[in-house]
């Protein structure tokens, strides 16, 4: 304790400190020193520094979490790297006798993620066509033009649909969605666009990546709106009045003054929604058909790496199966760090110095 | 929203400008046209994006707002004596409860907290007493955002690997631990952000008083933040609840009753998944009531933390 309050100490002697940042600043350097001499004082010292370092320890604990996960992924996925190298994510099997692409194949010992590769990547892409526009509408309605009355409800709405587990949707899914899709949409979209090669009508259950995709929309929805939101409301009254000022309509102050000024907090907050996207898993295995098939049709059957390890990893066959499941866990691991970690530092780089909003 | 009448100003203000100048300009009818013809642009473009914002609004919560009345319907429906007290009859017979996956819940749930709370709000308290502003805040900070975005199943696998094959067998333990490390980061950061919110002061008037440092931080800075740094552990107890990804491979799920910690067990969340997938009418009603046994708990979380934060945590402290 005492060596971080000498550094608030030197802060605030520092020849322009930046003004109302931070409610310690104000403390005068007398104070500063009455609380060391009061903390360094007699018999509770050294149950003081116990004391703080077993709360070091504990926050420390969270990087011993992290490590830990990546290091018992690669002792099990040792087994796959060995056998296939980097050659998992990027080949394929030629099965001799019909001269077909063979992705997955436990029973012989084949296995290539690219089938999860290629699931993940079209459901979350699917997700985000359809979330993104819808989440900026929503926040921008919410930040610049919602009446005071709807703003508190509307919020703790998004925060309600946040919270709802996964395992839910992925039962309304089932229920309600895919029996939509089968007998409405999917039909429709079959006679429109079928030419396109992007919807087959080979699938008629209505499970498959357009399912998947927009449950994966509907359960990003409110973590991406409730971000924009946050970093719109971080960007400076002052701006809105400067544009204002100039003579800009509503919609134009929005553009010029909100929307530019907190485009890399959006698109932090898109990614920190592709990332819930990437990892999200009991919805999608129930609704994405699971066999391990690379379809240029969205309507048909697929499986995305976390559908994958949620389906086969209870029942795997072999030792060989078991650390393939293993290393896609890691490659979904080590992705969805990057991915939050990269959102997370564009999110920060607008709101830090802002009030957090109180919604 | 002062916003509006500031616009409104502005706007009448560089209209009359420009009135006029088109007087000045008598002859240049077309650059008065022109005038007009954006402003009538630029009002129509105002109008379209407040219309699609709204629209997006409305196509966002109606369909939320059907999910959520048509999930509480359905369990409500569902929702009987039995659920609570029965386990779960023989396949084919209609019938029976998910007493034993409640049961199995509470204990993971138990498991769960023991480990995440206190690991948790200690956490909180380095970060908001004794590491301010220091690098190493900053990376715990950081790590326990991104933690909290990895996906529960890697979770799962890595507990798994790590508990669950050198036992030998699936565990309530093990599930337990998995839900207790992603509650750390939750409980972490909701305790820093209560723990800032208690005046300096407070911490000072302890000290003055001769009070240790530990013993203020515990009995006087967190004591203050308690209603909020409980409102936060129940958010986290909330999310994990209904958490099944971590559990799959974990807790993996028992058709009977069973309270030992070394021994499968089931859950809440992975009984509604087995049931969801399940080709009987029987057990899509009771995972439909199972959901909304969830989400009851949610609501209750959510909207506590809601009055709590909104209320103010400290009115008596500040």
């Amino acid at each position: 304790m005492p060596e971080i309050r000498l550094s608030k100490l030197q802060f605030h002697t520092e020849p322009d400190p930046p003004e109302g940042k931070n409610q310690t600043v104000a403390v005068s350097p007398e104070a500063a020193q009455i609380r060391n001499y009061l903390l360094s004082r007699g018999n509770s010292a050294i149950a003081d520094r116990g004391f703080r370092w077993l709360m070091v320890l504990c926050a420390l604990s969270i990087f011993g979490i992290v490590v830990l996960i990546a290091v018992e992924l690669m002792k099990r996925s040792k087994l796959a790297w060995g056998q296939f190298g980097l050659d998992f994510f990027y080949t394929a099997f030629i099965d001799p006798s019909t001269h077909k692409p063979m992705y997955w194949d436990p029973v012989n010992g084949h296995f290539s993620a690219i089938p999860f590769l290629y699931g993940t990547l079209v459901s979350s892409f699917l997700a985000l066509l359809l979330a993104v526009p819808l989440a900026i509408g929503v926040a921008v309605f919410l930040t610049e033009m919602c009446p005071h009355v709807l703003r508190a409800p509307l919020a703790f709405l998004t925060e309600l649909l946040a919270a709802i587990p996964s395992v839910i949707y992925g039962l309304w899914a089932v229920f309600v969605l895919v029996p939509l899709l089968r007998e409405h949409l999917n039909p429709w979209l079959i006679k429109g666009f079928g030419w396109s090669g992007f919807f087959d009508a080979d699938n008629p259950t209505g499970l498959g990546f357009l399912a998947a995709g927009i449950i994966l929309a509907i359960m990003i929805l409110p973590i991406i709106s409730s971000l924009t939101r946050e970093v719109m409301t971080a960007v400076p009254q002052s701006q809105r009045e400067a544009v204002l000022a100039l003579g800009a309509t509503r919609w134009e102050m929005i553009r010029m003054g909100v929307l530019r000024n907190a485009r890399i907090g959006i698109v932090g907050a898109i990614i920190l929604g592709l990332g819930r996207a990437l990892g999200e898993t009991m919805a999608v295995t129930m609704v994405i058909g699971n066999s391990p098939e690379v379809h240029r049709s969205l309507l048909a059957n697929g499986s995305s790496m976390a559908s994958v390890i949620a389906n086969e990893f209870a029942e795997a066959s072999s030792e060989l199966h078991l650390s393939a499941l293993m290393e896609i866990g890691l490659a979904l691991f080590i992705v969805t760090i990057i991915v939050n970690a990269f959102a997370r530092l564009l999110v920060w780089a607008v709101t830090r110095g802002a009030p957090s909003s109180t919604h | 929203m002062g916003g509006y009448a500031r616009s409104a100003i502005v706007n009448a203000l560089s209209t009359g400008v420009r009135g006029q100048r088109s007087v000045k300009n008598a002859g240049e009818g077309k650059l008065k046209n022109e005038h007009k013809i954006r402003a009538k642009i630029r009002a129509l473009s105002d109008g379209a994006a407040t219309g699609l914002a709204v629209l997006a609004t409305v196509l966002v919560v109606a369909p939320l707002v059907a999910i959520f009345a048509y999930l509480v319907y359905k369990g409500a429906s569902s929702l009987n004596l039995a659920f609570f007290i029965e386990v779960p009859k023989p396949v084919g017979e209609v019938g029976g409860g998910m007493a034993n996956a409640i049961l199995g819940s509470a204990i993971l749930l138990a498991v769960g907290s023991a480990i995440g709370v206190p690991v948790g709000i200690a956490g909180g308290i380095f970060l908001a007493e004794f590491g301010r502003g220091t690098k190493l805040a900053n990376a715990v900070r950081f790590t326990a955002d991104v933690l909290n975005g990895v996906p529960s199943i890697v979770m799962g696998i890595a507990i798994y690997s790590l508990i669950v094959v050198p036992q030998g067998h699936f565990s309530a333990f093990s599930g337990g631990v998995a839900l207790g490390i992603m509650m750390i980061p939750t409980v972490c950061r909701t305790t820093e952000e209560m723990l800032l919110m208690v005046p300096n002061a407070v911490r000072e008037a302890a000290l003055a008083l001769g009070v240790p440092n530990w013993r203020s931080v515990l009995a006087i800075t967190v004591k203050t933040a308690s209603p909020g740094i409980i409102t936060g552990c129940m958010l986290a107890f909330a999310r994990v609840a209904g958490e099944t990804a971590p559990l799959i491979f974990t807790a993996f799920g028992n058709v009977g009753w069973n309270a030992r910690l070394d021994e499968p067990i089931a859950a809440l969340p992975l009984q509604i998944y087995v049931y969801a997938l399940s080709p009987y009418d029987d057990w899509h009603r009771l995972a439909w009531a199972g959901s909304l046994v969830l989400i009851v708990l949610i609501v209750l979380a959510v909207s506590l933390v809601r009055y709590v934060t909104s209320r103010g945590v400290l009115k008596g402290a500040s």
